[in-house]
């Protein structure tokens, strides 16, 4: 199958400010992409280059096979949700639905059904009289996916839709769209910073940061092998703990030492990875940090730890501890014995582990 | 229980209020009469006959109440050679200021439209060079406008006012379209593009109809200005072409002999109705639209 979108080579830039440099990215029909990174890092750019909003300085961007890099938006054949719903204030919810179908002169009777159709999908018939001032966020955020259903695009592009709704219903709706995009298997490029809405809507998730692509990969590649310091650290709540740590050749693999505040240094033995530097930055999750009596794998080893305070968090408790000059996070189970200020045996899993060089902050393994 | 428990340290403080309240309306009363007796003694004495005024005391209220100088100032008053009364000037001034107002306040809310949604190169230097054009003095423009005027053929008409009034606007009315609608998320503008609107569309369909409070204090704003407008209205315009407000002057000034303070006060008050008029409709509109915020979505 040909790539439903494919950008090649894309640099944007403003006066002398580069903004975006050299993206490259393609998707297949039916995926979904998320952008995501912290503000500033050009993801909501792209998008806007995507849907031809904003020039662009380079390169090219294919929509459906065809060069779109200079049609303008209302013909790249696309529909956009965007942050602040952007609904027209004085139409109804029906007016606005159809205002697109309406400015391409469809007839009445094609707007009619199709209105009736997204409207019974979305289960907003009660509001179509309505106006957006009149609407919940939560409503309002229903019809500006109403205006882009209706229009039946190649692609659908989303800039943060949820970013203005309160926690709960940003849940509700997350789960709503990945239902639609599943029900429909539509095309789609959705913009965030929240990583965990990446991870839990994304078939492909594209990390940036200062206007470069720092990762593009499925959810299950950023989170387990992060291509470098910034992902590891961006992507995972609570973060990825980077550790700094010295690494030395032993017959049984390779035996890494981290430093502690007071007593022995912590040494654990990899087995699997062999041929690393002598400094290196140990990454582990906090979920492979953990209570040695539920974890049976051959890649785990214990160790004791001085836990400094414990974070119950409902389903898992946190404790924070000094390693290697560094707050690190492990995560144990609800009904842990760990107490602030006592020493705890910590089974920790490195069959996971990342190692990323210090001064490049790139992956090592 | 509060009456109970009131310490008289509290009511002192209570009666302390009470007259600090009651010396503010006295104060606020004093200042309103003061403000209105201007208007009150030009309805008295338009009201009163000459012999009156003469003999009787200017605050006085009258004492036959006669009409004979609104009747005069309207349709009888001399200006200069011709005796028509204000009349025929204040169709002139109503013929000039209605397009005026009109096409000022369209072409504003476009310019404002453009310019605070249309973000293109030097957009915010044409902004700022229109506004620099609000604070022209505009006897420093009489002469190359006449100029102007002259060669489009239209000088001494009443089109060619309607020219200056326009041209002279702009620079307000944009200002005032432009600040309404930078408040209104770009991405109201960008979702209309990918729905498929273009430019017209989009003023046409989204914007102006948003645009009700700004469109009433534009009008109110540069009605106010075309109407009141007499420096324009005396380098513009030939006999037969003079807005009210030249020829109240004309009334005024050109009387010989006993000079009739009823009618000139008749006449005044009816070339500063209309934009009364235009203040009491609109006028709650007016504040609104002052103090209008972003617009929710």
């Amino acid at each position: 199958m040909s790539p439903i979108l494919d950008i090649n080579n894309l640099y944007k830039s403003y006066g002398t400010t580069e903004i975006l440099k050299d993206i490259n990215v393609s998707i297949e029909p039916g995926d979904f992409l998320v952008l995501v990174g912290p503000s500033g890092c050009g993801k909501s750019t792209l998008l806007n280059c995507i849907a031809g909003l904003e020039p662009i300085t380079g390169g090219s961007i294919n929509i459906g096979g065809k060069d779109m890099t200079h049609v303008s938006p209302k013909d790249r054949d696309i529909a956009m949700v965007f942050q602040s719903y952007a609904l027209y204030p004085t139409m109804t919810v029906a007016k606005n639905i159809t205002f697109g179908m309406k400015v391409r002169g469809v007839d009445q009777a094609t707007q009619d059904k199709k209105l009736a159709q997204v409207a019974a999908q979305l289960q907003i018939e009660p509001l179509l009289n309505r106006r957006p001032g009149q609407l919940s966020g939560g409503q309002r955020q229903r019809v500006a996916m109403g205006r882009a259903l209706v229009r039946d695009p190649k692609l659908f592009l989303f800039d943060e839709p949820l970013s203005n709704l309160d926690a709960k219903l940003r849940v509700e709706m997350r789960t709503e769209i990945k239902a639609l995009h599943q029900n429909l298997g539509a095309s789609m490029v959705y913009v965030t910073h929240d990583q965990i809405e990446a991870m839990t809507l994304a078939t492909k998730i594209v990390v940036m940061k200062g206007g470069v692509i720092q990762q593009i990969g499925s959810p299950a590649e950023i989170y387990n092998r992060p291509a470098n310091l910034f992902v590891a650290d961006f992507m995972g709540s609570p973060a990825m703990n980077l550790i700094p740590a010295k690494a030395h050749r032993a017959e049984e693999g390779t035996r890494i030492e981290i430093t502690r505040k007071s007593g022995e240094p912590i040494v654990l033995t990899d087995t699997r990875n062999r041929d690393l530097p002598e400094d290196v930055i140990l990454g582990v999750r906090p979920e492979d940090i953990a209570d040695p009596d539920l974890r049976g794998a051959d890649t785990t080893q214990a160790a004791e730890c001085l836990i400094d305070i414990v974070e119950p968090a409902g389903a898992d408790t946190f404790a924070v501890m000094q390693l290697g000059g560094k707050h690190v996070t492990a995560r144990l189970h609800a009904e842990t014995t760990a107490k602030p200020g006592q020493p705890k045996r910590l089974s920790f899993d490195l069959g996971k582990v990342s190692y990323f060089a210090p001064e490049t902050g790139l992956r090592l393994n | 229980m509060t009456d109970i428990s009131m310490t008289s340290q509290q009511r002192q403080s209570q009666t302390g209020k009470i007259v600090l309240r009651w010396l503010l309306y006295i104060a606020l009363g004093l200042f309103a009469l003061f403000y209105l007796l201007p208007l009150f003694v030009m309805i008295t004495t338009s009201l009163k006959s000459l012999d009156e005024i003469r003999t009787g005391d200017l605050i006085a209220l009258p004492r036959d109440v006669t009409f004979d100088a609104w009747r005069t100032a309207w349709s009888g008053a001399c200006t200069g050679i011709q005796c028509e009364g204000v009349r025929p000037y204040f169709w002139n001034s109503i013929l000039i200021a209605i397009p005026a107002v009109a096409i000022s306040t369209l072409l504003g809310a476009m310019n404002g439209y453009v310019v605070a949604q249309w973000k293109f190169r030097g957009a915010n230097i044409i902004f700022s060079l229109m506004l620099f054009g609000c604070f022209i003095p505009f006897q420093v423009v009489l002469l190359p406008m006449a100029r102007t005027l002259g060669i489009m053929g239209i000088a001494g008409t009443i089109p060619g006012l309607i020219f200056v009034h326009v041209i002279y606007g702009l620079g307000f009315t944009t200002l005032f379209f432009r600040n309404y609608y930078v408040s209104i998320p770009a991405e109201l503008t960008k979702a209309a593009k990918v729905d498929g609107a273009g430019f017209f569309r989009i003023f046409w369909s989204i914007f102006l109809p948003l645009s009700l409070p700004i469109v009433v204090v534009t009008v109110i704003w540069q009605f106010t200005q075309i109407w009141n407008d007499f420096l324009f209205g005396v380098s513009f315009s030939q006999a037969g072409t003079q807005p009210v407000t030249v020829a109240l002057n004309n009334i005024v000034n050109s009387t010989t002999g006993v000079k009739e303070y009823n009618v000139d006060m008749a006449a005044a008050i009816i070339a500063a109705l209309p934009t009364l008029f235009v203040y009491v409709v609109a006028g709650k509109y007016f504040i609104r639209g002052l103090t209008a915020g972003s617009v929710k979505g």
